[in-house]
């Protein structure tokens, strides 16, 4: 069942199933993003979370922060987790054997929802083959990719999500060099291209559009990848009141635009048509240098010697942008 | 909540070192059972002392959020943005702070949208009736 949320005075109706004082720090985005993934359904849900900043925070023993069904799993098999109670769920509902509280909900129209989170370390790196499975055998269950471009939780060691420029602990920046070496490679393609029924990428800051792709995703059947933007105020910097205005200046200047792909799939599996649709246009797209000054750890690039690291940055996301634009225009 | 799982309370877990765990414990989130978690508003959920709610992370802070009732607009920014629960907000209304749950970061401050805000920091030792009398006047908009 879809809840209908059509402001945010209605949103503020919904009662929270993750409870505070966890362990996450001042300002986290993390909290704000599964705050807003839990309060888009009144359905029960099943939530999955690998190890990472998210895992260690709110369950601290004896404590926990959740008041729906949690499990916690390893660095490498939030997806597969995920997938399995997915498809427990399905052979239980077949066979009639769910409990009968859940049986209630189900005929009330209220199927659970299965939602694994995982940050970018766990998605990007070493969660990747089993969430490419998960997602290759098609099981029907919500992935959220919680990205703060860096491995938070054990120091801030780069990911294959840092971007070019930044400087972590593993990818110093120095008087050698300006910091991480490397692109961001788009997860958001590569989930697609697994042929899921529904891909989006979200940031907190825009709440509506975060709600409600995730009620799109619940809705569709099979395998949904959100890729989160998590502002991280220990890695990325920046003061944790800052959270939310980073994030902004994140999706005006277009690094991280706001768009979803969906794969429409006959009963084979087979996809007869992809479309991409920019959910989120700035009305004034904004340079990117005011979102690398917003963040400490891009601080090195203003110096004279690495300011041609910020032009390469401009480059790539005024390419990119032009990208969606192009693909939204032809429907694929 | 499973037969053969065994209830622990909190006192019992706190006697024990860090390494020893008590075999068949399960962490509950309630005392009860609770049919839908959805329907029942906070102050109403039976919480069991195993759940992070009974426990407060208010001494993380070195300001606090002290808020304004006259110049509130309800807009529920401060509400959906606060990553810690602590903004309690009923029947489409702000009500105020959860002090024991603010780790005192300020995103509240920075979104709201009143002139002057109706949320703002001060000092952690200052009384909040003291704060709200130092409220700052409306502040004249810049004419570019």
């Amino acid at each position: 069942m879809v809840k209908k949320i059509k402001n945010l005075k209605e949103f503020s109706l919904s009662n929270d199933r993750f409870e505070g004082a966890n362990l996450m720090c001042p300002g986290c985005s993390h909290n704000i993003i599964v705050r807003e993934v839990l309060n888009a359904t009144n359905d029960p849900v099943i939530v999955a979370t690998a190890t990472g900043c998210l895992e260690v925070c709110t369950a601290v023993y004896p404590k926990t922060s959740w008041d729906v069904s949690w499990i916690h799993i390893g660095f490498e098999n939030a997806a597969v987790a995920a997938a399995t109670v997915s498809a427990a769920y399905e052979v239980m509902k077949r066979k009639g054997k769910l409990p009968p509280a859940t049986q209630k909900m189900v005929d009330e129209g209220r199927e659970p929802k299965i939602v694994a989170f995982a940050g970018d370390g766990g998605t990007y790196d070493i969660g990747f083959q089993s969430l490419s499975g998960a997602f290759e055998r098609g099981h029907n269950f919500m992935y959220v990719c919680l990205d703060n471009e860096v491995y938070a939780n054990t120091g801030g060691q780069r990911s294959s999500s840092t971007p070019i420029g930044a400087s972590t602990t593993t990818s110093p920046a120095g008087s050698v060099s300006y910091g991480e070496k490397m692109q961001k490679k788009s997860m958001v393609e590569i989930m697609a291209d697994h042929g899921a029924p529904y891909v989006a990428q979200v940031s907190p800051s825009k709440w509506k559009d975060l709600v409600k792709k995730v009620q799109k995703g619940f809705e569709v059947y099979g395998p949904v990848y959100i890729n989160a933007q998590s502002a991280c105020t220990t890695e990325w910097k920046h003061a944790p009141e800052d959270t939310i205005e980073v994030s902004d200046l994140g999706v005006e200047s277009c690094v991280w635009p706001l768009y979803e792909i969906i794969n429409e799939r006959d009963e084979h599996g087979i996809i007869y048509s992809t479309k991409l649709n920019i959910t989120y246009r700035p009305k004034k797209k904004i340079p990117v240098e005011e979102y690398l000054a917003a963040q400490p750890r891009f601080r090195h690039l203003f110096k004279p010697e690495n300011r041609h690291i910020i032009d390469l940055w401009q480059k790539a996301v005024d390419a990119r942008w032009e990208y969606l634009q192009r693909r939204e225009e032809a429907g694929v | 909540m499973a037969k053969d799982m065994k209830h622990i309370d909190i006192e019992e877990i706190q006697k024990l070192g860090w390494d020893e765990l008590i075999p068949g414990a399960a962490l509950f989130s309630f005392r009860e059972p609770v049919e839908d978690v959805v329907e029942v508003p906070m102050e109403e959920r039976p919480y069991a002392p195993t759940n992070s709610h009974e426990w407060q992370v208010g001494d993380w802070r070195v300001e606090k959020p002290v808020y304004n009732r006259d110049l509130c607009i309800d807009c529920q920014f401060c509400w959906v943005f606060c990553p810690d629960m602590s903004i309690l907000s009923r029947d489409k209304k702000m009500i105020g702070v959860i002090y024991e749950h603010c780790k005192g970061c300020g995103i509240c401050v920075e979104v709201c949208p009143t002139n002057p805000k109706s949320l703002l920091m001060f000092p952690e030792h200052m009384d909040n009736d003291e704060a709200l009398k130092r409220w700052p006047q409306k502040e004249e908009k810049k004419k570019d």
